[in-house]
């Protein structure tokens, strides 16, 4: 699974040049409004045309301006999560669910993907016999996922499927995503504005910057970057690969292990064993020459500094290699001066507990080497 | 039975006017939703002229919208000539009143079909696409249904413009009773004879109570299928 995306469109004033290829899995396209991300989506969806352009999903051309080829949004097979729900307001929630499926009938469906699985996998199946009208934003966005899932697609489109919720909303989409991707084999682009939705969910990041691709790899490499403009150096940081510890000191804690050492994070609801990926802001990381003493924050990592990268507005971004996991701290460049740190350097790094977003918290991909 | 005490005659032109509005109803639906939906999604060279044309009778005098019927499909007419051939004939018969009502209520049947089409969130029928949907399906499964209050309100009005029609009407097919002699035409004929007043204000009440139910009709269909796509 494989998708290769060339787009250029101009707009009035706004230009779109867009190029980037994506091995699957779950795919961000990253940025802030008007950096082009929903229009990439309406070009790969087929609902606008791009001046010159070129998609290819697997071995399938779905879109070559040069050869006059245009594969309409109907036969693309790709289907398409929108911020609002875009439910058909004269169909029950069941016949929503099965308005994708009837056009799509004589295909089979995807492993693990059939109504009965889709309704358990969303929570939808007391709302079967409900209007959209009478759902809630939540619960009109699941059922928007299932209808799309059960359209049989062969990629998912997903258009900041949670910016008109709230976060609680949010919290109990979340997790409803990661399984799709872990579980459902559909590669998704997944767009959003959230560093903390990306750092949970993505594999390989799109970062757009006006209408340009800024930068394009895998997720951590990408989170880890603070040379993406001003609106990305404050949110640099690290990814981090970790299992569920069964013990904790508190009911209020949860231990996570994993490569870089132990963390105390506030309480996650997962089973021990759990892979999950933790995103530690670099804002959130301390560095230290000793092993620091007398001190509240409860989660100290041992490493050596990696490198170094000047930032915007006078900070520097270090990345401290514990035991071939990378931190990211972001330091001001008078402190790691006063520190006089160089690559290979031995340091502590310190971060607090609470610093952890909850909803930063994500699972992982089965991790196989911890 | 016939609490009016309508004569024979009278039966004759309600039941004619009934059938002739009723026929150009119907024959004007799948054009006029096709016109209705050309302009209120597509954009296309000629569509500024499509409109025009439209609305065209609205606009003429009826007696010239007639003549230009006649001139057009009269016996000897541009395409009268070619259809009579083919057994199509529309002068002097009541085909050609359903013709002529059919061209006088077509202005506000497209524009109460558009602007309900118009009110459909295209980004439903996007999101239809995206689910498969090509864009007959779109149409009949997503538009028209979401459109169908509007589209039903554009046809009751053609059908009570349709039962009003007289100047085209009259001047197209003559006034001949049995064949063309709609409602408003045995109005006008009693209202030229002395002692038709009573016959005449007889229809006329008929007609005012026809245009009444044809109203409260759409009311309430608009109503129910306004109820079943709000509730929860």
């Amino acid at each position: 699974m494989a998708i290769t995306v060339d787009l250029a469109l101009a707009r009035g004033t706004f230009r779109l040049d867009v190029r980037f290829a994506a091995p699957g899995g779950l795919t961000a396209l990253f940025g802030r409004s008007g950096s082009g991300k929903s229009t990439v989506i309406a070009c790969l969806a087929g609902l606008a045309r791009p001046d010159r352009g070129r998609i290819v999903l697997d071995d399938e051309t779905l879109l070559d301006t040069e050869r006059g080829l245009h594969v309409p949004a109907h036969r693309r097979r790709i289907g398409t999560v929108f911020q609002e729900a875009r439910l058909m307001p004269h169909l029950s929630v069941r016949q929503n669910l099965a308005y994708g499926r009837w056009f799509a009938r004589g295909r089979g469906d995807a492993a693990g993907l059939d109504p009965g699985a889709v309704i358990a996998l969303l929570g939808i199946g007391h709302l079967l016999d409900r209007r959209p009208a009478g759902l809630s934003g939540g619960e009109g966005q699941r059922v928007a996922i299932g209808r799309a899932l059960l359209s049989r697609p062969r990629l998912l489109l997903m258009d900041e499927p949670l910016a008109a919720l709230d976060a609680e909303r949010k919290a109990e989409i979340l997790p409803l995503i990661e399984r799709l991707r872990d579980a459902a084999g559909i590669p998704i682009v997944y767009v959003s504005h959230a560093v903390s939705e990306v750092a949970r969910l993505a594999d390989t990041i799109v970062v757009l910057e006006e209408g340009r691709v800024a930068a394009a790899g895998p997720a951590e490499a990408i989170l880890r970057r603070g040379d993406l403009g001003a609106f990305h150096a404050a949110e640099a940081g690290a990814l981090l690969d970790m299992v569920v510890e069964a013990e904790a000191p508190s009911v209020d804690l949860t231990r996570l292990s994993g490569r870089a050492g132990q963390l105390l994070v506030p309480r996650i609801a997962l089973a021990p064993g759990t892979a999950v990926r933790v995103h530690v802001p670099a804002r959130d990381v301390l560095l230290a020459l000793e092993a620091p003493v007398g001190l509240s924050a409860r989660n100290r990592l041992a490493g050596r500094v990696r490198g170094l990268a000047p930032l915007a507005e006078g900070t520097i971004l270090v990345e401290v290699d514990c035991n071939g996991a990378v931190l990211a701290a972001r330091l001001t460049r008078a402190a790691a001066d006063e520190l006089g740190l160089v690559p290979g350097m031995p340091v502590f790094a310190v971060i607090k507990s609470v610093a952890f977003d909850p909803h930063g918290v994500g699972r992982g991909a089965p991790a196989i080497d911890i | 039975m016939n609490p009016l005490g309508l004569t024979p005659d009278e039966w004759t032109a309600i039941v004619l006017s009934l059938r002739v509005a009723g026929v150009a109803t119907l024959a004007s639906l799948v054009p006029g939703l096709a016109v209705a939906w050309l302009l209120a999604r597509k954009r296309f060279p000629g569509r500024a002229l499509l409109d025009g044309l439209v609305h065209l009778p609205l606009i003429l005098p009826p007696v010239v919208t007639g003549y230009l019927l006649l001139l057009a499909f009269g016996r000897r007419g541009t395409f009268g000539a070619a259809l009579a051939e083919l057994g199509i004939v529309f002068s002097f018969r009541w085909t050609g009143a359903a013709l002529a009502c059919a061209v006088m209520g077509f202005p506000l049947m497209v524009r109460a079909m558009r602007l309900s089409l118009e009110a459909v969130d295209a980004r439903l029928e996007q999101a239809a696409a995206t689910l498969g949907a090509g864009p007959l399906a779109v149409f009949l499964t997503v538009t028209l249904p979401l459109a169908l209050p509007g589209v039903l309100a554009g046809a009751v009005l053609a059908f009570a413009k349709a039962m009003g029609e007289f100047g085209a009407t009259i001047t197209f097919v003559s006034n001949i009773p049995g064949e063309t002699q709609t409602l408003p035409s045995a109005i006008y004929t009693l209202t030229q004879v002395p002692g038709g007043e009573a016959g005449a204000l007889r229809l006329t009440l008929v007609s005012v109570a026809l245009s009444m139910a044809a109203l409260l009709v759409s009311e309430l269909l608009a109503r129910r299928l306004g109820r079943r796509l709000g509730a929860g």
